[in-house]
């Protein structure tokens, strides 16, 4: 949640990172790593609502809005859906509702690893993407 | 229309087997598949795949009423099916087999002809905990349009039901019970000839879901003395689409018809329709052709490859798995019954099972996670879903030690 960078640059960032992997185990690994990393969700957020249905372990997660822009919070109990959670929170968390309806969502192909993580829609990426998105929908509507 | 050959293996030998698998020569993530989700389908030999394209190359026509050569050609194709499937559980008669798309529509047909004229407010339906989905919701459905009790039968730590526990629940107000003969989460072959006996001692009609079984088991259900029994053809390494759902004549002939419309009528006017003679009655509409004659195909290699000798290496294949896995530190296997079909669920402690699945699967290794559809029984156990390596006849001892490797590495990069 760097405040300073853009969301491309952030989507860069992570594209960058993952380069540095030329194997499925490193990058795995990597992955593995940031979910370890993520704060977790405090308990009193971990509430039946907050859950993004369509996957197969369970992501919460949470949302506000502060200063123009959208802050989100997420968790989940399988970690390489917790490592997923937080790319996408780097590069949507604290971005206005109208970059996050613009993203792109490049980086996701970008990191060379579409082909197992969204194919499929059970790890829950494109539901939580569209999540996040309805909520910037749904702030930048009431704002 | 049965032209092509099927090799008869005397021996089990398991690399002549997998030769009729051409799926199983494909690789996953650049290393060889290991296929080990076969309680969610079984993989289809070239034999099944080239009954398809023999059909829609040769003989393709609509059935029953054509009077040309390739209608008759296709009927007899289609009907020789039910001849096989009949002899394949050692139902009666041919009337007794109801082509269905699988187990689901089975159990969800019986539900909505048997159930909705012969369930009554105040009646009680018993199933048991570790069912699939399939057999938890039709009843559900039913129970609250006619104001009809559910009863669970529970399941133990180990992972089976007790007839005790059953017969507490049975009583005369017990117009069905629905069970499943293997569950799919767990392995349990649960007893149901028992079951079946005790059941009709008070009356009560008997379904039994044989999704996972009638691969692995001999079933005879004149032995069994089951009323229903349900299972899906691409469970047997045969297609998708197909299933089957065997009666008691005596009940098929006296439940109304499911759904309407062709194939299944005698004589149709506006004022009043009559409807055809069994099985046809419940079969309405132009049927999964193809897929139904494949079975036929399907049902004919298993048989040749040996039952008895398929269900002894699947047996040698979870008792090889089970005693490796439990090797691992902080692994749990859930279904621990001495009475199984082929198939391992486990948990690691810490470790989520998709998070398993995802690393396997990047080592070739097809296995599934998550509750198996079969959600009230993860809860019974406080776990959010298994790791689950059901095996088929094609599998090898060298498969499972893959696995175990591939599980020794993922837990490595979890940890």
């Amino acid at each position: 949640m760097n405040t300073t960078t853009t969301l491309r640059q952030a989507e860069e960032q992570i594209v960058e990172n993952f380069s540095l992997f030329d194997d499925w185990e490193s990058k795995y690994e990597y992955l593995i790593d940031l979910g370890k990393k993520l704060k977790p969700l405090e308990d009193q957020y971990k509430l039946e609502e907050n859950i993004i249905k369509g996957c197969q372990s369970t992501v919460w997660l949470v949302s506000w809005f502060e200063n123009g822009k959208v802050i989100f919070k997420a968790d989940s109990d399988a970690v390489i859906v917790k490592g997923l959670v937080s790319m996408l929170i780097e590069v949507l968390s604290n971005r206005t509702p109208q970059e996050i309806l613009d993203a792109k969502m490049d980086f996701i192909k970008e990191i060379g690893m579409m082909s197992h993580l969204a194919q499929t829609r059970s790890n829950g990426l494109l539901a939580m993407i569209k999540q996040m998105k309805n909520y910037a929908l749904a702030y930048k509507a009431a704002n | 229309m049965d032209t092509v050959a099927i090799p008869d293996i005397t021996n089990y030998d398991v690399q002549a087997i997998r030769s009729f698998f051409p799926v199983l020569k494909r690789a996953v993530h650049n290393r060889p598949l290991i296929y080990f989700d076969n309680a969610a389908t079984s993989q289809k030999p070239q034999e099944v795949i080239d009954a398809l394209s023999n059909y829609y190359e040769n003989y393709n026509a609509n059935i029953h009423r054509g009077i040309h050569t390739l209608a008759e050609e296709a009927t007899g194709a289609y009907e020789d099916t039910r001849k096989t499937v009949q002899q394949f559980i050692n139902a009666a008669t041919t009337e007794e087999i109801i082509f269905t798309r699988g187990t689901t529509e089975s159990i969800n047909l019986v539900a909505y002809t048997w159930g909705r004229k012969n369930i009554a407010a105040g009646d009680e339906i018993i199933i048991s905990e570790m069912e699939h989905h399939s057999n938890i919701v039709p009843w559900q459905i039913l129970c609250e349009e006619k104001n009809a009790v559910l009863k669970v039968i529970p399941v133990s730590d180990a992972g089976e039901v007790s007839l005790n526990d059953f017969q507490n629940l049975l009583s005369t107000k017990t117009k069905l019970v629905s069970i499943v003969h293997a569950s799919n989460s767990l392995g349990t072959i649960n007893p149901v000839e028992e079951i079946i006996r005790l059941a009709h001692t008070q009356g009560a009609v008997v379904l039994i879901d044989g999704a996972q079984s009638a691969v692995h088991l001999d079933i005879d259900v004149q032995k069994m003395d089951c009323d229903f029994f349900a299972f899906s053809g691409h469970k047997v390494y045969g297609p998708t689409g197909i299933g089957i759902l065997y009666g008691k004549k005596h009940l098929l002939e006296k439940m109304p018809v499911f759904m309407g419309g062709g194939e299944m009528i005698k004589e149709v006017t506006f004022e009043k329709t009559t409807f055809n003679e069994l099985p046809y009655k419940y079969e309405a509409g132009t049927p999964n052709i193809a897929d139904t004659i494949a079975l036929h195909t399907a049902l004919q290699f298993l048989k040749k490859t040996g039952r008895k000798k398929i269900r002894e290496h699947e047996k040698q294949l979870v008792a090889h798995a089970t005693s490796s896995l439990l090797k691992m530190d902080g692994l749990k296997i859930i279904g621990t019954s001495q009475n199984k079909v082929s198939l391992v669920s486990f948990v690691i402690d810490g470790i989520h099972p998709q998070d398993i699945g995802v690393l396997l699967d990047n080592q070739g290794i097809a296995v599934r996670t998550g509750h198996h559809c079969t959600q009230p029984l993860m809860k019974r156990y406080n776990i959010p879903g298994t790791v689950r390596a059901s095996f088929g006849m094609y599998n090898t001892l060298e498969e499972v030690d893959q696995l175990i490797i591939a599980l020794q590495k993922a837990i490595k990069m979890l940890r």
